[in-house]
This record gives C-alpha cells, sequence and structure tokens, in this order.
C-alpha cells in the first residue's frame, strides 16, 4: 500500500510525518526542492481548506513562469533546488544550542539578551518562556475582539476572515518571490482589529509562542477595520540566524477608513542570507500606515515596503535604514502610491555603507491623475564609512497630475574627518566619535523606536561599527 | 635646563603636508594666567590652536608641545583632552541627530573614565548640566537642540565655551572664540571664560582684534608673524597693536628676520 512517500499522501504518511515524531528516515524536511507533490504535502499536512491548496498550486505555477527579476542585486546564488521548503516545528525546535555558530552566540552575549530569548532567537527552542506575559496579553486582546495569532492557526480557526483578504494585496502574481512565497508560505502573523479598538501596547512577534516566527517563507496579513489602530514590531536586534540562505516573506495589510497602522521591523540576518521580502498596504479613507524598517546583516536585501493610498486622506510613511556592512548589499526603499486626491506620503531613507557594503535606495512615488492635492516628501541620505564604501540611488518618480506637491531630495555623505577631530578633542575615542555621527544619522528611525528597542539598536549598531576605524 | 611651565612649546615646527606654517614657535603658560595671542591673518595662529590638538593634517616635524611635563605630539586628541587640555573651535562642526546633553554627557564621562573616575549618572549629570547653562544664559532647550545644527554663529562660539565650563579643562585655547560675536554674546562668552578663571585654569585666547581683550584681561600678550612670536608683552602691547595695526611690528620683524640666517631660533 505504501508508495513513495513523496508522492503519495495517505494516512500512514500523515500519521508517520504529521503527529509523531519524525521517524528517522522520512521527515518531511529530508527533501530538498520544489513540485507540485511538496506543496501538496505540506498543505495536507497542515489540514488546509481546499481554496488555499489550490491558491498555493496556482502560484506554484506562475513562480514557475515568471522570470528571475533583472535588476536589484545578484540573485545567482540562489538554487531552488537546494533548499527545504518546508520544515515541521518539531524539526525546528530538535535544533540543539549547541548547532547555533559561536559568533551568534556571542553577539547574544554581548547584546545581554536573556538566555531563554537567545534560544528562541536561534531557533533552537520555541518555548518561550515568559508564557505569563504572553497569556496576559493575549486576553487583554481577546476581550476586546482581537485576533492574534500565527497565519496557519489563523487559517484553521478564521477561515472566512483570512479568505476574505489574503493575497488580495499581493497576488501571487505581483512578482517571482511573491508567488513563491504564496506557493510555500508557512506561519507568519495574523492580526485582525475590530471596529474603533485601539491597541495600546505593541505586538511583538515574540508573544506568539509555538508558532513558527520566524519561517522562511512566513506570510503576514493585518487588517485594521475602521477606525482602529495597532502597532506590530516584528524582530529584534539580535541576529536572526538561519541555515537556510532564502528569506522571503510576504506581509499584506488593510488599513480601512480612519484607521492607523504602524509596522516596526528591526532585521538583522546573518551574512549568507537572501532576504527578499514584498510588503505592501491597502490604505482608505483619512487612514495612516506607518512602515518603519531597519535592516541589518543579510547577504542581499530587496525590500520596498509600499502604501497605496486607494482613498482620499489616505496617509502613507516610510521610514527606511539599511545598514550595509561588509560584502553585504542592502537595496531597500519604499513605494508610494496615491490613487486618490488628498492624500500625503512621505519616504524618508537612511543608509549605511561600510567596509565594501553597498546600499541602494529605490523607491517609488506615483500619483496618477486625478489625485489633485496630493503630496509626497522623499529624502534619501546615505553616508559612506570607507572611501570603499558604496551607495546608489533610483528614484523613479511617475506624477500624472498637475495639481500635487511634489519633494524630492538625496544626499550623500561621507563621515566627515573635521567632525570626528571635533568629537575627539571633547575625549571621545575614535570609536566613540564615529558611533556618535552614526546614531545621529539614524535619529530620526530610533527615535521612533519603543525604548528598550532603540537602547538595543544603538547597541547593535555600536558592534557592526567596531573594527571601522583603521 | 629651566623649570617647565604647565604648558609648553618649544621650538614648534609644523605645516601641511610639505608647506612649513609653524617655524620654531616658542610660548610657556601656566595655570592661572590668560594669555592672548594675536597675529595678522595668515600668521599661522589656527595651525599653531590644531597642532596642539593633534589633528592629523599637521605634521609637527620638530619640537615639542608639553603639558604637565610631558611631551603630548604624539597622542590622539581623546588623550589630550583627557589630560585637561581644550579646544575652542573657530568653526564649530555640526553633528546632526546628537543632542547637546548627549554628547557633552558621553564626553564627560570619557573624560572620568580615562582619569579612573566614575562616570556621572544620567540625571546627575543633567542637573551639572542645567548648571553650566544657566552659567551661560542658555536656555535649558539648547540641551536637547542637535549639536550645533542650525545654531546661529553665537550660539555656536556660546555652545564652545558651555561646553569647556562642563568640560572642566585646566588649559584651554580659545580659536578666534570673538570672531563672529555681536556685543552682548561676546560678554556671555567672556564671562563664561572668566568664571573658569583662578589657580587650576590657564588659557591661550587667540585673536586677532583687542576687542575680547577689553572683557578677558589677558595677563600676557603675545604677537605672532609667520609662524613664530615676535613679541610678547603685558595687556598694554594689544592695545599699542590695535593703534598701530600689524603692519609696523610685520615689518620689524622681517628686517630681524633677515639679518638672521633662516630657522635659527634659539
Amino acid at each position: 500500500m505504501e508508495k513513495t512517500p513523496q508522492l503519495s499522501i495517505n494516512e500512514q504518511y500523515k500519521e508517520k510525518y504529521g503527529f509523531h515524531v519524525a521517524e528517522e528516515n522520512y521527515t518531511f524536511k529530508s527533501e530538498k526542492g520544489l513540485n507540485r507533490n511538496i506543496v501538496e504535502q505540506m498543505s495536507e499536512y497542515k489540514k488546509e481548506p481546499r481554496w488555499m491548496r489550490d491558491f498555493r498550486l496556482k502560484a506554484l505555477d506562475i513562480f514557475y513562469k515568471k522570470p528571475m527579476p533583472h535588476w536589484g542585486g545578484d540573485l545567482s546564488g540562489i538554487d531552488f533546488e537546494n533548499i527545504h521548503y518546508y520544515l515541521r516545528p518539531t524539526d525546528k525546535q530538535g535544533k540543539s544550542w549547541d548547532e547555533v555558530p559561536d559568533k551568534i552566540k556571542e553577539t547574544f552575549d554581548r547584546l545581554g539578551i536573556p538566555e531563554a530569548e537567545r534560544k528562541f532567537l536561534a531557533g533552537v527552542s520555541a518555548q518561550f518562556e515568559s508564557e505569563v506575559i504572553y497569556h496576559s496579553v493575549q486576553e487583554g486582546l481577546t476581550k476586546k475582539g482581537v485576533i492574534f495569532t500565527d497565519t496557519d492557526t489563523a487559517l484553521r480557526e478564521h477561515s472566512d476572515l483570512v479568505k476574505e483578504y489574503f493575497g488580495t494585496i499581493i497576488p501571487p502574481g505581483d512578482n517571482k518571490f511573491a508567488a513563491l512565497n504564496s506557493a510555500v508560505w508557512s506561519g507568519g502573523s495574523f492580526i485582525y482589529v475590530p471596529k474603533g479598538v485601539e491597541v495600546e501596547i505593541p505586538l511583538q512577534a515574540y508573544f506568539r509562542i509555538n508558532a513558527e516566527n520566524m519561517g522562511q517563507f512566513e506570510r503576514t496579513l493585518i487588517i485594521c477595520d475602521e477606525g482602529s489602530r495597532v502597532h506590530y514590531i516584528e524582530g529584534c536586534t539580535a541576529p536572526v540566524y538561519s541555515s537556510d540562505s532564502l528569506h522571503s516573506a510576504v506581509v499584506e495589510i488593510i488599513v480601512k477608513k480612519g484607521a492607523r497602522c504602524r509596522y516596526t521591523t528591526i532585521q538583522n540576518w546573518s551574512n549568507n542570507v537572501y532576504n527578499l521580502v514584498t510588503k505592501r498596504t491597502a490604505a482608505y479613507a483619512d487612514a495612516t500606515m506607518e512602515w518603519i524598517d531597519c535592516n541589518i546583516g543579510s547577504k542581499l536585501t530587496m525590500k520596498y515596503p509600499a502604501v497605496y493610498m486607494l482613498e482620499p486622506g489616505a496617509k502613507g510613511e516610510i521610514l527606511s535604514v539599511a545598514f550595509a556592512g561588509d560584502g553585504q548589499h542592502q537595496d531597500a526603499g519604499g513605494k508610494v502610491v496615491h490613487c486618490a486626491p488628498h492624500t500625503t506620503s512621505r519616504i524618508t531613507s537612511k543608509s549605511i555603507s561600510k567596509g565594501t557594503g553597498r546600499a541602494t535606495y529605490r523607491g517609488l512615488l506615483k500619483v496618477y491623475e486625478g489625485c489633485h492635492g496630493a503630496k509626497s516628501n522623499v529624502e534619501c541620505d546615505a553616508l559612506l564609512i570607507n572611501e570603499s564604501s558604496r551607495t546608489d540611488t533610483y528614484p523613479y518618480i511617475e506624477v500624472d497630475e498637475q495639481d500635487v506637491s511634489i519633494g524630492h531630495e538625496a544626499r550623500v555623505s561621507k563621515v566627515n574627518d573635521e567632525q570626528i577631530f571635533y568629537l575627539m578633542s571633547r575625549g571621545l575615542s575614535e570609536d566613540q566619535a564615529l558611533m556618535m555621527v552614526v546614531s545621529g544619522f539614524i535619529e530620526p528611525f530610533t527615535k521612533e523606536l519603543p525604548m528598550e528597542y532603540a537602547v538595543e539598536m544603538n547597541r547593535l549598531i555600536e558592534l557592526e561599527m567596531e573594527g571601522s576605524v583603521g | 635646563m629651566n623649570k617647565t611651565s604647565d604648558f609648553e612649546i618649544r621650538n614648534l615646527h609644523a605645516g601641511i603636508e610639505s608647506r612649513e606654517i609653524l617655524k620654531g614657535l616658542n610660548l610657556r603658560l601656566n595655570k592661572g594666567e590668560v594669555h592672548a595671542l594675536m597675529g595678522p591673518n595668515g600668521s599661522g595662529k589656527s595651525t599653531l590652536a590644531k597642532a596642539i590638538f593633534g589633528h592629523h593634517e599637521y605634521q609637527i616635524t620638530k619640537g615639542e608641545v608639553l603639558f604637565k611635563g610631558e611631551n603630548i605630539v604624539e597622542l590622539e586628541p581623546d588623550e589630550r583632552a583627557h589630560k585637561g587640555l581644550f579646544l575652542a573651535f573657530q568653526y564649530p562642526l555640526e553633528v546632526p541627530g546628537v543632542t547637546v546633553q548627549n554628547f557633552l554627557r558621553t564626553a564627560y564621562n570619557a573624560n572620568r573614565k580615562a582619569r579612573g573616575e566614575p562616570e556621572m549618572e544620567v540625571i546627575a549629570f543633567n542637573n551639572y548640566l542645567v548648571k553650566c547653562l544657566k552659567r551661560m544664559k542658555m536656555g535649558l532647550e539648547f540641551a536637547e537642540r542637535y549639536l550645533n545644527e542650525g545654531f546661529s554663529g553665537g550660539e555656536k562660539k556660546r555652545n564652545e565655551i558651555l561646553q569647556m565650563v562642563v568640560l572642566q579643562p585646566e588649559i584651554a585655547v580659545l580659536d578666534e572664540t570673538d570672531s563672529g560675536l555681536d556685543i552682548d554674546a561676546l560678554k556671555i562668552v567672556s564671562d563664561g571664560v572668566n568664571s573658569l578663571r583662578g589657580p587650576n585654569f590657564g588659557a591661550l585666547v587667540i585673536t586677532h582684534y583687542q576687542r575680547i581683550l577689553n572683557y578677558i584681561k589677558p595677563d600676557f600678550v603675545h604677537v605672532m608673524v609667520d609662524g613664530r612670536i615676535v613679541k610678547s608683552g603685558g595687556p598694554e602691547l594689544a592695545l599699542q597693536l590695535e593703534e598701530q595695526g600689524y603692519e609696523k611690528i610685520r615689518k620689524q620683524y622681517a628686517s630681524e628676520a633677515a639679518a638672521e640666517p633662516a630657522g635659527a631660533a634659539a
């Protein structure tokens, strides 16, 4: 009765690979590469509704048809056949602390991250010890009718809600990596905030336990109903260790009339990772969307959070910070698309390149005809630390309406020796002086962060800046 | 050998790349004294200030800068600060995103740490800073502004003296702090300097004009021409210069220099 496990899904398979501790040979993980069967198995294993399975398969077809992007960074190092597209949570939990590279452990030490959080961050354990915090947060949210869970759970427990919005903001056909994510997504956050509800505390990904927080292909969906308010924070300043080389997330956000959403990201990837993420928001009448996006680490990051302002009075704000260390390429920026009159947007990009690091600002400002009274301001600042550091700017501006107010500014600066001398003459060491210039440079970003994140962020930049002084 | 002064420059030769600007400069200064250094444009006054502080563009080719008996020419600028030296810049630099308060606390504690003293806590430091601000007649909101960013010329200079008051150096060099100041700002800046005067503080006031010396009374006045100090005296020398201009002394110096073999500074 049993055939090749990869090809047929049956009771035994499910029993063997789904609900029990994996037997030695045939774990789901053992299969690398991508094909229809893997996608079907994944969907089956998760007991997904039929529509999701079909959605995945359709997306897979699109993925095959779409060419690789020919712009941005160098993607030639990605080998789609050499990736595990789905890891069961138990596989991840099975990783031991000893397997985490010393460099990562050392960084945890220096950042002063508590033991429990370290293991969690390193993907060692899915058990976050502060269950108490988690539960009290969840209780408070539930009372208000807020749903905050991982997307897999949401699909099981709030299927209608997920079905209504999933893939509507970023359809699989949007780009090759969105198609890939749509085919093989797992984990990510799902948030629904009911009408008029304000969530006072920032919702943080690590409040969610027993979930795959930092999957390779996470899928996040946030729905802010009319007049609601929420702040979501993903990531943390510790380097996310991933033995897998591709991280390709999709984040879709719907901000309805008069609602307000802020999405803060601080991610620090280990330097083997391709971080290719699609993030987009649809903002309706008088709604406000703020992306606060900080990218550190990775081999290549391509990420341009977007806000589509669909109705009058919508507002979009993107604050993007990228730190490109030695050998890294940060291709980041933002997109604001004005589709209605009296919409306002602002993109502020700050990049720092150190050593042979390269930071690229890539952004789109689009105003459709008829969007009178639209206002937008784009500002890109690049700071180069060393002679070998590089920065480029690709600001695309397409404006099809006359009655608009548009501003664009781009600046590149090098760390000024005179500034360093000035600071040193007051008793700061050269490292301290350089750090002070850099932290001042990203201050518009750090001041938007909750206190503890701002402190961590500065410590992290400090670590990254070490050894910059010749 | 003579007894060393608290701060002493001996036969200092320095310049940018291959161009020599300081050509055997000598100067002695003790704590408790205020010296004025005057001279025409291009005489090397600002070069002296930067060379004293170890600006990397200025190479010292010969001579010594002794502070408390130690030759400091090989030290990094921050190490010189730790020892108790301070330079008020002619053109203070802007550091966007860094508040005056944050900067000064970092600098203050860096100095304390280097001297083996405990760092000062945030709240204690802020109280201290408030006192210093009041002394400089500066509003408290100044502490929250980004370092020199968007400051007027006068505010920048005042901020330099604020930094000096906070850091309490033993020897300070004020590089044309009076330039660009209106009379009110000049008084405030001078009051700040005067408030530090005492047995534990000495200053070298570099200036083009006599005006600031009406407010900061010097004990000694030196005249610098072409990279050397050519004349020293008491406060009356400044008044004399103001009256006669630099031309006379320059001519006098030029004829003396011609009579002497070049570079034979004693």
